[in-house]
């Protein structure tokens, strides 16, 4: 464990505050550009109202939207066992100063806790390294965009064919559902699980990252002009803005299997990075995991 | 765009067309799936369901509250996920004579019989625009049903031009979620 200039909790509660109540600059960015290329006078009557909500959380520190979701964090570097538990803390925090809406429950009895912890809670995914920092990294999901998560395993024979065929589907099936525009993760190979996996860590990075496999790339550039080709638009209620950006991960897999996995983030994909050195701390809005 | 207030009559309900920008003002009830059941339930067992539902505004919405000084203030209220509520949509609407319901991505054929039926429209809110429609909230009037959670009480609240909203699926049948639908492109 490296020395920390501040306590984890502390920059969880942070990093919780500035994820809910600032959207990412680079999702501003794409939805100002959508705004400029959007003819269908409703779809821009949607994303106007959308970027004025973004301004008025900014400038009041509120969450932009009322379903503070659920975290997943993703803890890269040096670290001991003990921060899930500062995690925890932070989050408990984080409910009460935020404020966040309290929203896990029990599975089966539904019951609420009221501190958006319990069994299982929350997700964090460890990716220990030897680097001399530590990189505390947060995506906010509401249900809205969760429960439009689909995954498939595919035949080999499907290809990238069958691939891009399952995300469309998936996308459009979901219509306004998740509040589109958003952001669209994929997974492609792994086991089924990490497949998942992966289509949620995909919405990690920034819309002005470049894929650096240029077939992905080129998949994921086809898969933008084809979604914001279909009609769904803004809220699913039609316009030529469907997508701001489409992120693809991919693994090895089994030589029987392609498994393929979506995750839908919705326009308010809420990201948070903190990158700890003994020296200090940086916040920012996105990272490649 | 037009200015709505309530109580809304059913013949201005039935005047709203499918892709009409409406504003809002008013009383609003929130209302999800736990709120959903057991108004169906208290109201099939004959027992007293709060004041204020009947012949409302309901707007599927889990809200984030906080008390302030004994009173509640509305922090963020955006639409949730209207579909969720499809199986007891249209007992709702008829019911309690709900004459519009506000959300997000729309509802079933079936919730838009029931609404075509009984003189009610699907007011659609602009997904995730929670500060916004916060800030048209000027006085909390009621918590009911609090022991459901913050998210699924049943706030009543009033509104002052609370929007844009657009007539998304109207009392004729009209959706606009069905006219994308079937235009869809589906090319890979
Ligand atoms: S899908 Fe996203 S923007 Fe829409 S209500 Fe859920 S969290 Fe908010």
């Amino acid at each position: 464990m490296i020395k920390l200039p501040e306590p984890i909790d502390r920059v969880v509660a942070n990093l919780l505050k500035a994820a809910n109540t600032k959207l990412p600059p680079d999702i501003g960015w794409a939805l100002e550009a959508a705004a400029g290329w959007e003819s269908d006078p409703l779809a821009r009557t949607q994303l106007g109202a959308i970027m004025d909500n973004v301004k008025k959380a900014e400038v009041l520190g509120r969450p932009m939207c009322q379903d503070t979701g659920i975290p997943t964090f993703y803890v890269k570097g040096r670290f001991d066992a003990s921060i899930r538990n500062d995690i925890i803390k932070g989050i408990r925090a984080a409910t009460e100063t935020v404020p966040l809406r309290p929203n896990t429950v029990d599975p089966l009895t539904r019951k609420n806790l009221g501190d958006n912890l319990g069994e299982g809670m929350p997700s964090i995914h460890y990716i220990p390294t030897d680097d001399n920092f530590l990189e505390i990294a947060v995506l906010i999901k509401g249900a809205g965009s969760e429960n439009m998560t689909r995954s498939a395993m595919l035949n080999p024979s499907d290809g990238i064919e069958g691939i891009k065929r399952f995300i469309v589907d998936s996308v459009l099936d979901a219509g306004g559902r998740p509040c589109p525009p958003g952001v669209i993760g994929v997974g492609i190979g792994g086991t089924a699980d990490e497949c998942v996996a992966m289509s949620k860590r995909a919405l990690m990075s920034p819309l002005d990252r470049e894929n650096g496999d240029p077939v992905l790339k080129e998949m994921e550039e086809d898969l933008f002009v084809k979604l914001n080709g279909s009609g769904l638009g803004p809220m699913g209620l039609g316009g030529s803005t469907t997508v701001l950006g489409v992120k693809i991960k991919a693994a090895c897999c089994h030589t029987a299997s392609l498994p393929v996995a979506v995750s839908i983030g919705c326009w308010a994909t809420r990201r948070a990075v903190a990158r700890i050195t003994e020296t200090g701390i940086e916040y920012e809005q996105g990272a490649d995991l | 765009m037009r200015e709505l207030r309530t109580p809304l009559s059913e013949k201005a309900v039935r005047e709203l067309r499918a892709g009409d920008t409406v504003y809002l003002t008013g009383e609003v009830v929130t209302g999800r799936d736990e709120m959903h059941m057991r108004a169906v339930e208290y109201a099939r067992g004959g027992k007293p369901i709060p004041e204020g539902l009947e012949n409302s505004i309901l707007f599927h919405c889990g809200p984030i509250m906080v008390k302030e000084g004994g009173r509640w203030r509305t922090v963020a209220a955006g639409p949730t996920t209207s579909s969720r509520m499809d199986l007891l949509g249209p007992e709702m609407i008829k019911r309690f004579g709900i004459r519009a319901v506000i959300g997000k991505g729309g509802m079933s054929e079936k919730v838009g019989d029931a609404m075509r039926e009984a003189g009610c429209v699907y007011l659609a809110a602009v997904g995730g625009t929670a500060v916004s429609i916060a800030e048209s909230v000027v006085e909390v009037q009621g918590a009911e049903w609090e022991d459901l959670g913050m998210a699924e009480a049943m706030w009543i609240l009033k509104v002052e031009r609370m929007g844009p909203l657009t007539v998304a699926m109207d009392s004729e049948g009209g959706s606009l979620y069905d006219n994308v639908r079937k235009r869809l492109i589906r090319d890979v």
